[in-house]
């Protein structure tokens, strides 16, 4: 079954200034988004990420390629002609207009009748749970709360497609976390396709159908968060999201030796020479008996469940492993241990 | 310290300013009231005598020979072209002054300055000198008329000075700057991401102007109205000299009860009324322009 696009950008690139001034803020950007999907755009501040959703909002032109919604070209069509509705990171709530009046304004523009506005608001405002504060004003709530009216307003006309730009920045972490699965039930209710900016990978990775991870302008690797996490295509991918230690090696047949002599049989997908392993610490284990790479525990950190040992191996390099803390019996700082690697879920990235 | 020493020493403590209240705003304003219903003096001043003349002369006059008593008109036109060029000038500072200061809040913050300096620049002249450049620029062989008829768009020069339009000049020119700053301040705390916030929603242009900016300043709008209409409605200077002795508005009626007209109390009640429509209109004009504000 082939899913409908609703979101196809094509060669997006975005120049500001001319001449020796110009900033690419976006290089040649391709991707197809498509329809209910929970897509997310990760990135470090300054990718190009925010750009690329404020040319799909229409708030910027693209200097070259091409937006299509749904298959209509709408690249040159204003922000106020699109169905697809923004939820601001800074919530850019009316500070006149009551929280029914904030959700209402939308449809109230589209020009639907009084009754539908009022049933409409009704609506969303039981979606997102704030149906005892439609009278009041954004100021007089808190920053949750603005965030659901921010939300609520931006569904409420029911776009083809939600952008969202970095929405859970300004909230704290327990409510961030509410605001996560929330956000996800709506997506699921509402059907509608979502596209979320965000820099924290972790939000990303729980949230998203798709990820496509940017860097200074460019489209790195899209994919499901499996597919991020697991098979980063480069080191920066690999480095950006989650935690992983960069093992340089070299191929000899059809393993690596790494710089401590000791060889792993990883899948080498066609590489060659130089090559660093990209290893999670949890695909990292320790013996007690000391069979494996040799190493020494130079340092530990304990994380509740899990503890973070970070070891010195034979030619003095670090790595870095996460051990479940009831399993790590007794290994203390100082200890000499064995040193497994998982080698089957290993990824190899060209040095 | 007991509550009630406390207050005594609160009454103490403000009574310098409270004298100074009392003397300098409210005394002199008292004396007008009170002048307002005593008889007119032979040649000025008062008689203390009560008497209603004062008021009654406001809105009537009484024919010298048979003493039938008529609407005065000529009172009236003044005080409806008071009205009418407080408002009109309200208005076209507000239509130019709303522009303005767009531009100047939305300029980078280090030449923000140097505009609102421009503006204020004009403070710097007295009126009376800043009228007479006006007078200098609209009478007939003025600065004006001299290019207009060199342009050949005009073949005579047009009477422009000593009308009313001359006063809606002046005016405009003069109070253009305290419609301005307020208006600037309000635009200056305006967030202008609910601009793109209200694009998002379908809102054209025109709504997003009249749905989101001009509720949202407002305050400052309000507050440049009543800064622009109150001495708009008492001006003298401008009606005097670029209306010549004809195209009065109140201020120069009320000077001229005090002056050549010797009558006292015709002026006196005049301010009073002066006073309490300037009153009314401020409390209708909140009132009205409070009604949709959810916070009453």
């Amino acid at each position: 079954m082939t899913k409908q696009i609703a979101i196809d950008a094509r060669n997006v690139g975005k120049i500001y200034g001319v001449g020796v001034h110009a900033v690419t803020a976006l290089g040649d950007v391709s991707i197809a988004i498509e329809q209910g999907e929970f897509f997310t755009l990760l990135g470090p501040s300054g990718c190009g990420k925010t750009t690329l959703l404020r040319c799909i909002a229409g708030f910027e032109t693209p200097t070259s390629g091409s937006i299509h919604l749904s298959g209509r070209d709408i690249t040159y069509t204003p922000p106020n002609e699109r169905p697809v509705n923004t939820v601001f990171q800074s919530y850019a709530l009316f500070p006149h207009l009551s929280v029914a009046d904030n959700i209402g304004f939308g449809l109230k523009m589209q020009g639907k009748p009084a009754k539908e506005v009022k049933a409409a608001v009704e609506r969303v405002l039981a979606l997102v749970k704030l149906e005892d504060f439609a009278k009041r004003l954004p100021q007089q709530l808190s920053g949750g709360q603005q965030q659901r009216v921010a939300l609520a307003r931006a569904l409420a006309p029911q776009p083809e497609v939600l952008l969202l730009d970095e929405p859970l920045s300004a909230l704290d972490l327990k409510l961030r976390k509410e605001m996560q699965s929330e956000l996800k039930r709506l997506q699921t209710e509402t059907g509608i396709t979502f596209i979320f900016v965000t820099h924290d990978q972790e939000e990303a990775l729980t949230m998203s159908d798709r990820i496509a991870v940017m860097s200074a302008g460019e489209l790195l690797q899209v994919g499901t968060p499996h597919d991020i996490y697991d098979r980063p295509v480069n080191r920066f991918v690999a480095d950006f999201i989650g935690e992983t230690n960069f093992v340089e090696g070299t191929v000899e047949g059809s393993a690596v030796r790494i710089g401590t002599g000791d060889l792993l049989d990883v899948t080498l997908d066609g590489h060659s020479g130089g090559v660093t392993l990209a290893v999670r610490p949890e695909q990292v284990s320790l013996r007690a008996d000391g069979s494996g790479i040799a190493a020494q525990i130079v340092a530990a950190t304990y994380l509740g469940t899990d503890t973070h040992y970070t070891l010195e191996l034979g030619d003095k390099s670090l790595l870095v492993a996460r051990i479940q803390s009831n399993s790590a019996g007794g290994m203390r700082v100082g200890d000499a241990v064995g040193l497994h690697i998982d080698a089957g879920a290993v990824q190899v990235l060209s040095a | 310290m007991s509550g009630r020493s406390k207050g005594l020493n609160g009454w103490l403590l403000s009574s310098p300013a409270l004298i100074l209240l009392l003397l300098a705003a409210s005394g002199p304003l008292l004396i007008v009231a009170v002048y307002s219903v005593l008889e007119k003096g032979d040649y000025s001043g008062v008689r203390w005598i009560l008497s209603g003349d004062g008021w009654f002369n406001v809105l009537f006059q009484r024919d010298i020979f048979d003493q039938t008593v008529s609407l005065a008109d000529a009172n009236l036109s003044i005080f409806w072209r008071s009205v009418k060029l407080s408002i009109a000038t309200t208005l076209i500072t507000f239509a130019f002054g709303l522009p303005t200061a767009w531009f100047i809040a939305t300029r980078p913050p280090k030449s923000r300055a140097l505009w609102l300096f421009l503006i204020t620049i004009p403070f710097w002249t007295n009126l009376l000198i800043r009228t007479f450049a006006i007078m200098e620029v609209i009478r007939n062989q003025g600065i004006l008329n001299t290019f207009l008829t060199w342009t050949g768009l005009i073949s005579e020069p047009i009477q422009i000075l000593y009308t009313d339009t001359a006063v809606l000049i002046g005016m405009v020119y003069v109070y253009l700057p305290l419609m301005v700053l307020p208006l600037y301040a309000a635009i200056d705390r305006f967030d202008f991401r609910l601009i793109e916030a209200g694009y998002d929603l379908y809102a054209s242009r025109w709504q997003v102007l009249r749905g989101v900016i001009l509720p949202i300043i407002r305050p400052g709008i309000v507050a440049g109205s009543i800064l622009v209409f109150i001495p708009s409605l008492g001006a003298y200077v401008t009606p005097r000299v670029l209306g010549g002795g004809k195209n009065m508005m109140i201020g120069n009626f009320i000077e001229l009860q005090f002056g050549q007209g010797q009558n006292w109390p015709l002026g006196a009640a005049l301010s009073t009324v002066l006073l309490l429509v300037v009153l009314i209109s401020l409390v209708v004009y909140t009132r009205v322009t409070s009604k949709d504000d959810p916070r009453g």
